[in-house]
C-alpha cells in the first residue's frame, strides 16, 4: 500500500514546486492556531506560503496576518460558497490557482499549507490539492471522536488532537483517545497538542520538517542550491 | 477509440474556421449521423461538477438575497430571466463567437494553422477582418467582452473563472486552441471566451458552446439561492426548466457586432457584494 502512496505522489508535477500540505479538520479546533504555530516554528528555516479557505469573509487570513508569523502578501484567502469541503475535495481549481500563484510570486517555496474552511469529519482534502495532509480534532468535541472515525480521523497523514489543557476541564480522557485513534490508524502518527501552552507547535513543526525535508530529496533535481 | 473518424473533419475544419462537423447554424453536418456530435462535451461543460471553480460564485445572487431582491421563488424567477436576457445573452454570443474562432487540431498536431489564411480565404470567418495573428484574435475578442462588462468586480469575477476554466480544460481536452489562449491572455480570458474555446476542444459546435454559456450564467445563481435561502431544490429547477435558453443564443458573425445587453441592477449587485464584508461566495 505504501509503494503505490509513494509512486502517486513522485508524479512528474511534483518536481519543481513545494510540498503542499492540507490542514483540516472540525470549526474551531485549531487549525489557524496550528497554522500559524507552524509559520512560526518553521518560518525562520523554510520558504512559505499559506491558503485560507474561510466560511465567511476572511478572518483567518486576517487573523495570520495580524499575528506577524508570516510576510503578509504570502496569505492568500479562498472563498468557498457555502460549500468548504467542496473547495478543497471536489472542485480544487481556486485552491490551485491561489497556491501557483504563491508559487509565481515568492517562488521557489518549501511549503505552500492549505487551511481547510473547517467541516465535518468526513471531509478530507484531494490528492490533487495536499501532497500530504494533517487532520485537527480538538479533546473538547469529546473522547469519543476518534473512535468515530471518518475519512479524516482515519486517513490522514498526520492526526493532530489539539487542546489537551482543556482535557481536564471536558472530562476528556486522552489515553483512551490515543488508544481509539491508534486502532483506527493502521500505525499512522497522531499528536498531542496544547498549542495555547506551545505556540510553535513543536512536534507537530518537526513531524511538518520530516516531510518537506524528504519531499526536497524526492524532487531534489529541482532543488540545485 | 477510432481517431481517425474524429481527426479527420475535426482538421477540415479547422481549416475553415468551422467546427468539426456542425454548420454555424448547428444543423448537423454530413459526418453526424447520429445527432450526438459534442453532446457528450456539453454536458461536461455544462454540469456543476465541472471542477473549475465554478460552485463558489453566485452571479450576483448572493448580494441580492442578503438585500431581500430575492426572498423567495418568484423574486428569483425574476432574476435568473434577467440575468439569463442580459448577462446570459452576451455570454452566449462570446461563447459562440470563441468556439467558431478556435482552431481544433488536437495534440499531437503536426502544423500550426494559418489564421490569416483562414480568415480571409472564408467568407463566414468570424474573425477579425485582417487580425495580425492568432494573439491578436484573442486579444481583440476579449476586449470586447470587457467593453461589454461595466463593473469592475464582475470583470475580475469573469477572468478568475475564465482563467480557472482554462487551467482545468487544458487538462481534460488538451489541444492547441486553449494553449494559445493560455498564452495570449495570461491573466485569464473572460469566462464566455473560454468557455467557448474549452466547447471547441471537447468537440462540441459554436451554438453547443452558447447553450452551455447561457445554462450557466443562470445555473450558479440559481444553486447559491438554493443554499443561502433554503429554497425547495425541485421548485428551483421547474424555475430553471422554464427559462428560454433558445431565446438568447443567435449565430455570431461579427465581433464588433456583438450584443451588449447590460444589466445595472447586476453591476451594483456585483460591486455592493465586493464591499460586503461577510459573505461566502466569491462573486
Ligand atoms: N484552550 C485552547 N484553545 C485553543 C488551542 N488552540 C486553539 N485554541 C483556540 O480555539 C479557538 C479556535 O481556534 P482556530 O485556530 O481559529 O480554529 P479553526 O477553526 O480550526 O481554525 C481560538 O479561540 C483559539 O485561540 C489550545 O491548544 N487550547
Ligand atoms: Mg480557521
Amino acid at each position: 500500500m505504501s509503494a503505490n502512496h509513494d509512486d502517486h505522489h513522485d508524479a512528474p508535477d511534483g518536481h519543481g514546486r513545494a510540498l503542499r500540505l492540507g490542514i483540516g479538520g472540525p470549526v474551531g479546533s485549531g487549525k489557524t492556531a496550528l497554522t500559524a504555530a507552524l509559520c512560526r516554528s518553521l518560518g525562520p528555516s523554510l520558504r512559505l506560503g499559506v491558503v485560507t479557505n474561510d466560511i465567511y469573509t476572511t478572518e483567518d487570513a486576517d487573523f495570520l496576518r495580524r499575528a506577524g508569523v508570516i510576510d503578509p502578501d504570502r496569505i492568500l484567502a479562498v472563498q468557498t460558497g457555502c460549500c468548504p469541503h467542496t473547495a478543497i475535495r471536489d472542485d480544487i481549481a481556486a485552491n490551485i490557482d491561489a497556491v501557483e500563484t504563491l508559487e509565481e510570486r515568492f517562488g521557489p517555496l518549501d511549503l505552500v499549507i492549505v487551511e481547510s474552511g473547517g467541516d465535518n469529519l468526513t471531509a478530507t482534502f484531494s490528492r490533487g490539492l495536499a501532497d500530504r495532509q494533517i487532520f485537527v480534532l480538538d479533546v473538547s468535541g469529546g473522547d469519543k471522536v476518534p473512535r468515530k472515525g471518518g475519512p479524516g480521523v482515519t486517513s490522514a497523514d498526520l492526526l493532530v488532537v489539539n487542546k489537551t489543557d482543556l482535557a481536564p476541564m471536558v472530562g476528556a480522557d486522552l489515553t483512551v483517545m490515543s488508544r481509539d485513534a491508534a486502532a483506527v490508524r493502521e500505525g499512522k502518527p497522531v499528536l498531542f497538542t496544547s498549542i495555547r501552552e506551545d505556540k510553535g507547535a513543536h512536534s507537530v513543526a518537526e513531524w511538518v520538517s520530516g516531510l518537506v525535508e524528504s519531499w526536497r530529496h524526492q524532487h531534489s533535481h529541482s532543488h540545485l542550491s | 477509440m477510432d481517431v481517425t473518424a474524429t481527426e479527420a473533419p475535426a482538421l477540415t475544419g479547422a481549416a475553415s474556421g468551422m467546427p468539426p462537423t456542425t454548420d454555424l447554424t448547428g444543423q448537423p453536418g454530413p459526418a453526424d449521423l447520429t445527432g450526438l456530435t459534442g453532446l457528450s462535451g456539453l454536458l461536461l461543460l455544462a454540469d456543476s461538477r465541472l471542477p473549475a471553480g465554478g460552485h463558489a460564485h453566485s452571479g450576483g445572487a448572493e448580494e441580492a438575497c442578503r438585500t431581500g431582491a430575492i426572498s423567495g421563488p418568484e423574486d428569483l424567477a425574476r432574476f435568473l430571466r434577467g440575468r439569463l436576457a442580459t448577462a446570459g445573452r452576451v455570454a452566449a454570443a462570446l461563447a459562440w463567437s470563441a468556439c467558431a474562432a478556435a482552431h481544433v487540431p488536437k495534440f499531437p498536431d503536426t502544423e500550426v494553422p494559418d489564421i490569416r489564411a483562414a480568415d480571409s480565404g472564408d467568407p463566414t470567418s468570424t474573425g477579425p477582418a485582417g487580425a495580425a495573428d492568432a494573439a491578436d484574435k484573442w486579444r481583440l475578442l476579449d476586449a470586447e467582452a470587457d467593453a461589454r462588462i461595466a463593473s469592475p468586480a464582475q470583470r475580475l469575477a469573469s477572468r478568475t473563472q475564465g482563467r480557472l476554466l482554462v487551467r482545468t480544460a487544458k487538462r481534460i481536452w488538451p489541444s492547441r486552441a486553449l494553449e494559445e489562449l493560455a498564452r495570449d491572455v495570461p491573466d485569464g480570458a473572460h469566462h464566455p471566451i473560454a468557455l467557448g474555446v474549452a466547447a471547441r476542444a471537447a468537440g462540441c459546435t459554436p451554438a453547443q458552446a452558447a447553450m452551455a454559456a447561457a445554462y450557466t450564467s443562470v445555473t450558479g445563481a440559481a444553486t447559491a439561492a438554493v443554499r443561502l435561502l433554503g429554497l425547495d431544490p425541485v421548485t428551483v429547477h421547474r424555475v430553471l426548466a422554464d427559462l428560454p435558453y433558445d431565446s438568447v443564443i443567435a449565430e455570431q458573425h461579427d465581433w464588433s457586432a456583438l450584443p451588449a445587453h447590460a444589466a445595472p441592477a447586476l453591476d451594483l449587485l456585483a460591486e455592493q457584494h465586493l464591499r460586503t464584508e461577510v459573505r461566502l461566495f466569491v462573486s
